[in-house]
């Protein structure tokens, strides 16, 4: 069965004619369509086709639908079709926006955003030192808060961006502030007098929104990530965060937080810090060295850290810090019960309690001695660092996802032995968005497995966050205490009353 | 330094998208990447490209190497034999489109056309006996882009072949290509039957003396006006030649008339280019060619200087990397088909047209040409979203080739290899469908992609030749 029709002085381009030619070839009981300028040529190539049968003269300013199939009825359903789009008259819209292009590289986006300044970088670790090195090479400063990139990779794009004076910030940066614009995991502070060159994200986290609550602000908080005070790295990027905040007019005091670095960076970082011409906070975490003097002032933990900023920014000198009382209130335990189980979302609040506590077993113990044989198992005093690799692997961070440290949460209660369960919650861009709403419930439930039992389960915690953070201090504070947690200021207080709690249970 | 502080924080983000909301709620400034790993996920090919990002060397190269593309001149001298113009064509030498290729792996159509081109040459009685020789060995077969030549899809030069020569009149190179059959059964198809054959004699022994008599009396044609002209008249010279084959004939059919040509041949030849909208496709591509070529062989530089295929493999050439092929399987083209055919029936990708996309014309320029887009349904938005990507992998924009949909805007032009790695953006391409077997003819037209592998293996190359 063949229909054909010609459709005079009908001017349509082949492209368009070929693409209603596709669509009528789709279209029910149709084997073969074609729609073309009726020209010698395109008869010919109809004939051989199949499409045409008898003699149909050329007609070359005419418009040919050709059809082939079984019924007729099927056939005059798809001239149809054709009739009524080559008829189709209705404009078209054809403003619209152009689809821009997404931006897949730095070079792409530059082009739109020739001002930018920072490149902040959280690809997976397998990509992220070549995503640097391009940022770099394009004059970009870094933020890399991807891990898992070779310490190698570390060093070369560090020394690369030292010769151009770029900052690298990490990899496994967590956190920064940079004029007051969080970068990453960060809280919302204001703006000040204090500077800070972490080696610790959650150690900054602590410090900037502690200077936050204390009336302090922040000038810039600057993260170096965990590797840059090893000796292969030699604390490039905290010699070079260093300083600039010694010479940025806005910091008037600053605070430097690691985990002890190797005695050789060590010595290096205190000279620099000795000629910054303002003063200079350190808090090497767990170290009992004290090279304080003149600008120098040495904290023990982050909430003196804090404290100490906040006194000198203002020109005055830090108060006596470690004498601060602590009010532990009064707790029935039973018999049996004598043992203190951290359970840490942040690494460094977890290490700075170990510091704190002395004789616990932890998986990021601050004495090798002290380290855990099964993390999943508790045994005595015992403090955990959930964002360690083996709890993450496959799973988001325990600043996201709460889920694994309830469940362990529950497990430290039906423990007979346990008396204190010391958390830390932290708030601020990237957390988790409302955790008490999360925790209390586990909380609750914990309670709930020592009171069957008859015993009495302390909860002891602190919130690392400020009023401007989009979960809200206040609002989790209320929580938290509502369910009966024992609430301090800093982790430091907190890891000291876990300690006061059960220092009598023996 | 310091840029960091003191001005204003804009932060590029890439990766985790939610970062980029805590920067703006706080009044800093974030653009979005929407970021895919580079080369493919290769990370060695990754590491390899972000040593050559920005980096001085391959900067200054490409300065220079776009520099000479932007100031070349090509225009069309006239018509010669190929065994006489083409500087080292054998005698016993047969020249195909893309990246060399033995006889054993080539693709139907280029098979079927140099079995016609040795029946052309009178060097076989038939076309068993050609196959035969051709299989021996006693022919010698090169790419068009070894000789400064081109040719569209099988792109056959044979040494009797006429062929169009174009000169750059800045850097004085020359580039060459056959004249255009038209469509239905052609050489550059593959068909070898006695009309094909008949038709290149034709070609050979009056279109190419009657035309070479009309470049008696009108000297050189410039050739970027008139591609100029034909963008702006909805061509993009790859795909659409109707408006640059119209402007060419205005300007040929008067030295016709005034030449030493018969009124008869005069006016066979002006009957057959005006039956064939396709007939300055092969002086767009000479003219492409002998731009290119002019930016071709600038120590460390990462400019595509050449975008070939011969049917089974893609080939591309950078100014940088000497006359090394960079090769990856030819893709089969997503298009639009004729009536009785699919995918199924279609050759890869095939021919040197895409030496106009190379030179920033054809699917770079589709922002000229709205009705090209339609081939893969798309719209004439398309076609602008097209040009206006293509620019994120060039260098420059051809001030020479402007676009009136852009505003003007040059057309993109100067693909830099390590852009098109970067991106992930492949370089669009406009073209023509063969049929598979040969001597079928044309069964489509759509558009497809340079294929990534060919410039990962070229970022790889080019770092090793760069010092860090």
């Amino acid at each position: 069965m063949y229909i054909q029709r010609l459709l005079p002085n009908l001017y349509r381009d082949s492209v368009s004619l070929m693409q209603l030619s596709a669509a009528l070839g789709k279209l029910p009981g149709v084997e073969q369509a074609s729609a073309v300028m009726a020209t010698p040529g395109n008869l010919e190539f109809l004939r051989q086709a199949g499409l045409v049968n008898g003699d149909v003269v050329p007609r070359p300013n005419d418009l040919l639908v050709a059809l082939r199939g079984k019924s007729t009825a099927q056939l005059e359903a798809a001239l149809a079709t054709a009739l009524a789009s080559l008829n189709d008259e209705s404009a078209k819209d054809i403003k619209g926006a152009v689809a821009e292009a997404p931006l897949r590289s730095f070079q792409m986006a530059l082009s739109g955003a020739p001002q930018a300044n920072l490149a902040l970088i959280s690809v997976p670790g397998d990509y992220a030192a070549a995503e640097a090195m391009k940022a770099l090479r394009l004059g970009l400063h870094v933020m890399l808060f991807s891990d898992n990139v070779a310490l190698a990779d570390e060093v070369a794009l560090k020394r690369f961006a030292k010769e151009r004076e770029l900052l690298v910030m990490g990899p496994d940066c967590g956190t920064a502030i940079i004029d007051g614009v969080p970068l990453g995991f960060a809280n919302a502070v204001r703006r000040g007098a204090v500077g800070v060159v972490g080696a610790s994200g959650t150690g900054t986290q602590q410090v900037t929104s502690l200077v936050h609550r204390r009336g302090g602000g922040i000038s810039h908080a600057i993260g170096t990530g965990g590797h840059d005070l090893g000796k292969d790295v030699g604390g490039i990027t905290m010699l070079h965060g260093l300083g600039l905040l010694a010479r940025d007019a806005d910091t008037k005091a600053i605070v430097l937080i690691s985990k002890p670095p190797s005695p050789a960076i060590a010595r290096e970082v205190i000279a620099a810090a000795r000629k910054a011409g303002k003063p200079v906070v350190i808090n090497f975490i767990g170290s009992t060295e004290d090279p304080s003097g003149g600008n120098l002032h040495v904290s023990r933990t982050l909430d003196d850290a804090a404290a100490a900023a906040v006194a000198l920014s203002n020109g005055r000198k830090p108060g006596r810090v470690a004498a601060k009382t602590l009010k532990v209130p009064r707790v029935k335990f039973k018999k049996g019960q004598r043992y203190v189980r951290g359970l840490f979302s942040g690494g460094t609040f977890c290490y700075e309690a170990s510091a704190l506590l002395g004789d616990v077993w932890s998986n990021a113990p601050v004495d090798p001695k002290r380290a855990i044989e099964d993390p999943w198992k508790s045994r005595e005093h015992t403090l955990i660092d959930l964002g360690d690799d083996v709890f993450t692997r496959g799973r988001p961070h325990p600043m996201i996802d709460l889920r694994l440290r309830n469940d362990r949460m529950l497990q430290e209660a039906a423990d007979p032995q346990v008396a204190v369960i010391l958390l830390d919650v932290v708030l601020g861009y990237g957390s988790h968005p409302d955790p008490a709403s999360e925790l209390v419930p586990a909380i609750e439930k914990a309670q709930g497995i020592s009171r069957k039992k008859g015993r009495s389960l302390a909860v002891v915690a602190s919130v690392c966050g400020t009023d401007e953070d989009p979960q809200g201090l206040e609002r989790q504070e209320k929580a938290l205490r509502e369910a009966g947690v024992l609430l301090t200021e800093s982790n430091a207080s907190a890891a000291r009353l876990a300690g006061a709690l059960v220092a009598k249970l023996r | 330094m310091s840029s960091l502080f003191g001005k204003p924080l804009s932060v590029l983000n890439e990766g985790i998208a939610s970062f980029a909301d805590a920067i703006v709620q706080r009044g800093g400034t974030a653009t979005r990447l929407e970021w895919a790993p580079p080369a493919g996920g290769d990370r060695a090919v990754g590491m390899a490209l972000a040593r050559l990002v920005n980096h001085p060397t391959v900067e200054a190269a490409n300065a220079k190497a776009a520099e000479r593309y932007m100031a070349a001149q090509p225009r069309l001298e006239g018509i010669g034999v190929a065994r006489e113009v083409l500087p080292h064509l054998g005698s016993r030498m047969i020249l195909h489109a893309g990246p060399p290729i033995a006889w054993q792996r080539m693709c139907g159509p280029m098979r079927g056309a140099i079995v016609g081109a040795i029946l052309y040459e009178g060097w076989a009685e038939d076309a068993d006996a050609a196959a035969a020789l051709a299989k021996s060995g006693d022919i010698q077969f090169e790419p068009c882009h070894h000789h400064a030549a081109v040719g569209p899809m099988s792109g056959i030069i044979s040494p009797s072949m006429p062929v169009w020569i174009v000169a750059n009149a800045t850097h004085g190179n020359r580039a060459f290509s056959n004249l255009n059959e038209g469509l239905g059964k052609v050489l550059r198809f593959g068909a070898n039957s006695r009309e094909v054959l008949e038709r290149l004699e034709w070609m050979q022994k009056t279109l190419g003396p009657t035309l070479g008599a009309a470049f008696e009396v009108s000297k050189e044609l410039e050739l970027k006006p008139l591609m100029a002209q034909a963008l702006h008249m909805g061509d993009e010279v790859h795909n659409r030649n109707v408006a640059a084959s119209s402007l060419l004939i205005r300007r040929l059919v008067p030295a016709l008339l005034k030449s030493s040509a018969s009124a008869a041949d005069a006016a066979s030849v002006i009957e057959f280019i005006a039956g064939n909208d396709h007939f300055f496709l092969n002086i767009s591509m000479a003219a492409c060619k002998s731009m290119l070529d002019a930016a071709h062989g600038v120590a460390g530089s990462s400019v595509v200087t050449a975008m070939a295929r011969n049917g089974v493999d893609f080939g591309i050439r950078v100014s940088g990397l000497g006359e090394h092929w960079f090769t990856a399987p030819a893709p089969v083209v997503n298009g639009l088909y004729f009536p009785a055919y699919t995918t199924k029936d279609a050759a890869p990708d095939l021919g040197d047209s895409a030496i106009t996309e190379t030179a920033g014309l054809g699917g770079f320029a589709m922002a000229a040409a709205p009705a090209i887009v339609k081939f893969v349904g798309g719209t004439p938005q398309d076609a602008l979203a097209n040009t206006l990507a293509m620019a994120h992998i060039t260098l420059k924009r051809n001030g020479a080739f402007t676009l009136p949909a852009l505003d003007f805007a040059g057309t993109p032009a100067c693909i830099d290899a390590r852009r098109v790695v970067d991106t992930g953006m492949l370089p669009v391409i406009n073209t023509g469908i063969a049929h598979k077997e040969p001597g079928v003819g044309q069964i489509g037209a759509g558009v497809t992609r340079a294929p990534l592998a060919c410039f990962t293996q070229a970022v790889t190359a080019l770092a090793t030749e760069v010092a860090p």
